[in-house]
């Protein structure tokens, strides 16, 4: 073998177990970080993992949001008019929390189904409701003057 | 009546750049055809008329805004009455039609910069003004055809505007897209060399040598325009972090890691002759990536909290051209790239090497990040549910290669072209290496927090191994015979790139895993204790501002002794027009920390959720993006870019094209 | 082999093409109403401004027209009047069907805001028809009914001014030419 074939074996040789360590360890880090989304339904019905994370959504069950006096903490259920789940969550709400909107959760599920949520997103779909959602949100004194839009945030950012 | 018409002329306007575009485009195609230069020449002038119309129609839109002429659709959505005059400007572009004229104006500049340039054989010229025309005329036809900035409410006219979105009613905001697509446009000009290279078949490195300065100062805009994005969603979006691997964020980053790549292997192409058809791909793929990511972010296939609405026909159309673009010349480039041996040798040990492991790295980022992006679109087109991929997947991939990658940005400098013996490098970095272990990996963390941790040690010891052999290189060439008076313009430049790279590397480690955030519940009167500060919610109010309501608070920070640091006064905003509500973020920041107070949501009269979060070095981040761009424009200065006749270039280039 | 290669880029380049073009259609704001394309429900009723007056699906046919959900309750209405108006203005018919609402209530948002509606439908609490039928829960929304009474294009939410001009309008034109 000529010093130069041997360099380029060398070479190649590297290339090849950098591009196969690298996709090995794409793979395995794409298969632990993806997060599915399962509606109430399929929650109840136990088609999620527990201990795993995923991301729950649905509509803010009316009445059901509780402080805890001292805290941040929080619970709430949300449903997706046929199955609800409860939502345990101790940081700052999103905006565009409120009862009767939609709204998606990143967290993992405890022994009781009930997700433990890193992350809450409002979703911004807030200019159509039904008129109870209306007359909650003008007692709480939340009413905004109109549609939403905040879907846009850095529209022009690229 | 002069008002009224304006819209109509800009719209024509823009009409006579798409023909100026297409002369540009096809006669220099018709001319290289048919064998008639004179037809070549035809694309400079068309280049000119472009850009003067293109220039018109960006006028006369802005001018729409200023007039506040609300029959104009855009205006309209985008622009209100009340709003300052100077958000009437950066409004322009503030959405998705004018933010396309933008584009292609800055296109038709970079093309007028490119139909100037001397010492460009005239074929060269030609048919690259022609590759930059046919991107112009895709993307012209789409805004005329699809996104047209210019359509009018007709009969009934709005008597005022939606208003500009609130978010980017911020001087940050305004001049970030503008930088941003500097960037992105720009790497148009190394695609339309690469494409006349091929099309014209010279493949000699003298491509290399016109397409690094444009390349360079593409990249500066677009770090730029990156950094000042990273630096607004901090301040802006009231969540305190910088960085959200959201979809629209991966799009700019996906050219930019090419164009790093490719400003790299472009060294290795000019001053060796290497890499030649692997340099040649990378210029077409990083514009590639410009336009894949414009098609991810307007086409609505992606879910992002950025992206524009949808629209199924606008999505279809820009496939379409991005299918052509992309396709067309990656098929040209597999058939006319000649198999090319390399003709140099070089060994293992040399800069030569550890520039492709440069390029190897950074292709790999690319693709993890790309995968990461469009792998939910990927699942829900094989009908594998709806899933999403969270930071933690390009955390987890992300960071280790750019540890890797900063080992051999501190080895490049340092090494020799061709080959060098391995004792050779090692007396160069035998000190700056000693010196980062011991200081980096061992000392600093102790020092700083009285700890150790791995994360830390590596961050630091990354930093101070590129910042040590990037000043260690300088020192070096300050030996020369001329003294630091001699070192060339395009070696402070890279200098300062590894030193803006070794602060972006500091400010991440630092803020990472020093930093803290606290969701809390502060009620009036009851301190709040975060890292050794003292936080008091003191009062809460509201006011009216002109075209919002706020509720505002004051917070005081102080120190363990009691003394008062800081007085917050951040606000939660709702603007009216739009009913969004907005947080107006406090700061109390400096060069080693920043302190930020955001207003959460109400709890109840006399309690407010707050984030409090103590980011340390935060600012290095940005600071050391900007450093990097500046220092990308010095390296253009350098003279050996201004002196005109190739054949006077330094030594090092003539030499190369002997070997090569 | 090595042309095949340098093929490689291209190749790639087509399968994410290929899955990009997948994705257009898999739009996920493209949610149709399962209504699209079926005739409006029958429904007997009454006027907003005349309880004795009772109007079935067939008083309606005859050109295309916009059905529009509304109730005085609803914030997102107030917020897309002016746009209802300016369709109004355009020579489009645009029933208003009063939902969940009460009378007076309904008059008194149509006096502050201006009628643009040529007809409104009354179907408060407790009545199930047209807009249970169209399943209906909330408001705004909008349908577009062509002549021969087939539901044409739905929208749940604000129309907004991009919405007139964009999707409203040239949809209008569509199902006027149509026939």
């Amino acid at each position: 073998m000529t010093p130069k074939r041997k360099k380029k074996l060398w070479i190649l040789g590297l290339m090849l177990a950098g591009v196969s360590v690298t996709v090995g360890l794409t793979l395995f880090a794409l298969s632990s970080n993806i997060n599915l989304f399962f509606t109430p339904t399929q929650i109840q019905a136990g088609e999620a993992p527990e201990n795993r994370q995923i991301r729950a959504g649905g509509m803010v069950v009316e009445g059901s949001v509780k402080r805890d006096p001292d805290s941040l903490r929080v619970r709430f259920a949300v449903t997706d008019s046929n199955a609800q789940v409860w939502i345990n969550y101790d940081k700052i709400l999103p905006d565009l929390f409120r009862e009767g909107q939609g709204i998606v959760a990143v967290g993992e599920l405890n022994a009781d189904r009930e997700l433990i949520a890193s992350e809450v997103l409002a979703k911004h779909d807030e200019n159509y409701m039904p008129p109870e959602v209306a007359e909650a949100l003008e007692a709480a004194g939340k009413l905004p003057s109109g549609s939403q839009e905040s879907s846009e945030a850095t529209e022009a950012t690229y | 009546m002069d008002i009224l018409y304006l819209p109509e002329l800009g719209h024509f306007a823009l009409i006579l750049a798409l023909v100026m575009a297409s002369v540009q485009a096809i006669f220099p195609l018709a001319g290289s055809l048919t064998r008639q230069p004179l037809w070549l020449a035809y694309a400079q002038p068309a280049a000119w008329a472009q850009f003067v119309f293109l220039g018109i129609s960006f006028l006369l839109l802005a001018s729409s805004f200023l007039l506040d002429d609300f029959s104009v659709v855009y205006v309209a959505n985008n622009s209100n009455s009340a709003l300052p005059w100077f958000y009437k400007l950066s409004a322009v572009w503030g959405a998705h039609e004018g933010s396309l004229l933008l584009w292609l104006l800055l296109l038709a500049g970079w093309t007028f910069a490119v139909s100037l340039s001397k010492g460009l054989p005239a074929d060269v010229l030609g048919r690259a003004l022609s590759v930059l025309g046919f991107v112009s005329v895709g993307m012209l036809l789409f805004v005329i055809l699809t996104s047209n900035p210019f359509d009018r409410y007709l009969p009934r006219i709005p008597t005022d505007g939606a208003d500009l979105n609130p978010l980017l009613q911020d001087p940050g905001l305004a001049f970030h897209p503008p930088l941003l697509y500097m960037g992105y446009v720009g790497f148009a000009v190394t695609f339309a060399f690469a494409l006349a290279a091929l099309w014209s078949g010279k493949l000699d490195t003298a491509w290399a040598r016109w397409s690094r300065p444009w390349t360079s100062v593409a990249w500066a805009f677009l770090t730029a325009g990156i950094a000042l994005g990273s630096w607004w969603a901090y301040y802006e979006l009231g969540w305190g972090g910088w960085w959200f691997w959201d979809p629209v964020e991966n799009a700019s980053l996906l050219p930019w890691l090419l164009g790093t790549a490719l400003m790299h292997s472009l060294a290795v192409t000019e001053k060796r002759g290497l890499f030649k058809s692997w340099t040649l791909l990378l210029a077409i793929a990083t514009f590639s990536t410009s336009l894949l990511g414009f098609f991810l972010v307007r086409s609505g296939v992606l879910n992002s909290v950025h992206a524009f609405a949808n629209d199924p026909d606008r999505g279809l159309f820009l496939l379409l051209l991005l299918g052509l673009t992309i396709g067309l010349s990656l098929l040209i480039y597999a058939l006319r790239v000649p198999n090319l041996k390399a003709k140099a040798a070089y060994s293992l040990l040399s800069r030569d090497v550890f520039l492709l492991a440069n390029n190897v790295l950074l292709v790999v980022a690319t693709l993890t990040v790309l995968l990461g992006t469009i792998y939910p679109l990927l699942m829900d087109a094989l009908n594998q549910g709806k899933i999403s991929v969270g930071p933690p997947y390009f955390n987890a991939l992300f960071v280790p290669q750019m540890l890797l990658l900063g080992i051999f940005m501190g080895l490049g400098p340092l090494s020799d072209w061709k080959s060098m013996q391995w004792s050779k490098l090692k007396r160069k970095i035998w000190l700056a290496g000693l010196l980062s272990l011991l200081l980096g990996f061992a000392i600093l963390p102790w020092i700083y927090d009285g700890s150790w941790s791995l994360a830390v040690a590596l961050g630091l010891t990354l930093f101070l191994w590129i910042a040590t052999t990037s000043i260690r290189d300088i020192w070096e060439a300050s030996r020369g015979k001329k003294g630091w008076k001699g070192i060339s313009r395009s070696r402070w430049g890279m200098m300062g790139g590894h030193l803006g790279a070794a602060l972006i590397v500091l400010g991440v480690t630092m803020v990472s895993n020093y930093g803290e955030e606290r969701d809390v519940r502060m009620a009036v009167g009851e301190p709040v204790s975060v890292k050794g500060y003292e936080f008091t919610l003191v009062s809460l109010g509201q006011r009216q501002g002109p075209n919002f309501t706020a509720d505002t608070a004051v917070v005081e920070m102080r120190s363990d002794e009691g003394k008062l640091l800081k007085t917050f006064t951040p606000e939660k905003r709702l603007y009216q027009v739009r009913g969004m509500p907005m947080t107006q973020v406090s700061i109390d920041w400096g060069p080693l920390r920043d302190v930020y107070v955001a207003m959460g949501e109400s709890l109840d009269d006399q309690a407010y959720a707050m984030r409090i979060h103590y980011k340390p070095f935060v600012r290095w981040i940005w600071w050391g993006g900007f450093i990097a761009a500046f220092s990308a424009l010095l390296a253009v200065t350098d003279r050996r870019y201004r002196i005109r006749v190739p054949e006077t270039a330094p030594a090092e280039a003539g030499t190369s094209r002997q070997q090569g | 082999m090595k042309r095949f290669l340098l093929f490689l880029p291209l190749i790639i380049f087509i399968i994410l093409g290929v899955f990009l073009y997948k994705g257009l259609s898999l739009d996920p704001a493209a949610r149709d109403s399962a209504l699209l394309g079926k005739p409006l429900p029958e429904f007997t009723l009454p006027r907003l401004d005349n309880p004795e007056l009772q109007v079935t699906r067939d008083d309606l046919l005859g050109e295309v027209f916009l059905l529009n959900i509304w109730g005085s309750w609803c914030p997102t209405c107030y917020e897309e009047h002016d746009d209802i108006q300016r369709l109004a203005a355009a020579g489009i018919p645009v029933i208003g069907l009063n939902y969940k609402d009460e009378r007076d209530k309904a008059f008194t948002y149509l006096q502050e805001q201006g009628n643009p509606y040529q007809l409104n439908l009354f179907e408060p609490e407790g009545v199930r028809a047209l807009a249970f039928d169209l399943g209906v829960y909330g408001a705004p929304e909008t349908f577009l009914v062509d002549q021969e009474g087939i539901v044409r294009y739905h929208l749940a939410g604000e129309i907004t001014p991009e919405l007139v001009n964009q999707v409203i309008l040239p949809e209008v034109e569509k199902w006027q030419d149509a026939y």
